[in-house]
């Protein structure tokens, strides 16, 4: 794996080439497709892409836990968490691309 | 909430923008990363979360059925860490 990491900056970068908005407009693009699926996970709806995976909700029980360097334990509070489940396309995909990339020794 | 709805959402929000337009902004994001994780790059969306592609290592499984011991070849899958800010903002 290359292990570079891809930011909020090349997302605008890569709607300023595609579509030739500014890169100011680019960049409030970017936040506003990510706003509009926070927004709509908070409200308990799931967000569906189609050949890139699905984000929901999930509520989680309260459970004991512990802390690592004291050994006492703490509740953990009932929380709600995001879960992405990646569609078949998707892992199909990088399963192809990685296993070419480990093959030609990389 | 589908691509499709999202599509329209943000071209409410952007009544100035073509709604082809807002179809490729839409579709590029989600393309470019694909692509990232395709590379086995990381992708770091400050406030909203992270993508990581995580490696499984090759094991011997077994057939549930016969009980027959089943290579399994390494593989990788995609993982999703949400961020901070967002998950504070779901449990307001």
């Amino acid at each position: 794996m290359s292990g570079k990491t891809v930011t909020r900056a090349q997302l605008s970068e890569a709607i300023y080439q595609e579509v030739g908005l500014s890169r100011d407009e680019s960049a409030k693009l970017v936040a506003a497709v990510l706003d509009e699926i926070a927004d709509t996970l908070s409200e308990g709806d799931v967000v569906k892409i189609s050949s890139f995976g699905s984000f929901m909700v999930r509520d989680k029980a309260q459970r004991v836990g512990r802390n690592p360097k004291t050994g006492d334990e703490v509740p953990i509070l009932p929380r709600r968490v995001v879960v992405f489940r990646a569609s078949h396309v998707l892992k199909d995909r990088i399963n192809r691309s990685l296993s070419a990339l480990a093959d030609s020794g990389d | 909430m589908t691509k499709s709805e999202l599509i329209l959402r943000i071209a409410e929000l952007n009544p100035h923008l073509f709604q082809r337009d807002v179809e490729r902004i839409v579709s590029t994001v989600f393309e470019e990363i694909s692509a990232a994780l395709a590379r086995g790059d990381r992708v770091e969306l400050r406030g909203f979360g992270a993508f990581s592609v995580k490696k499984r290592a090759p094991r011997l499984g077994r057939n549930p059925r016969t009980g027959a011991a089943v290579r399994v070849a390494e593989k990788f899958v995609p993982f999703f860490k949400s961020g901070k800010e967002f998950r504070e903002r779901l449990n307001r």
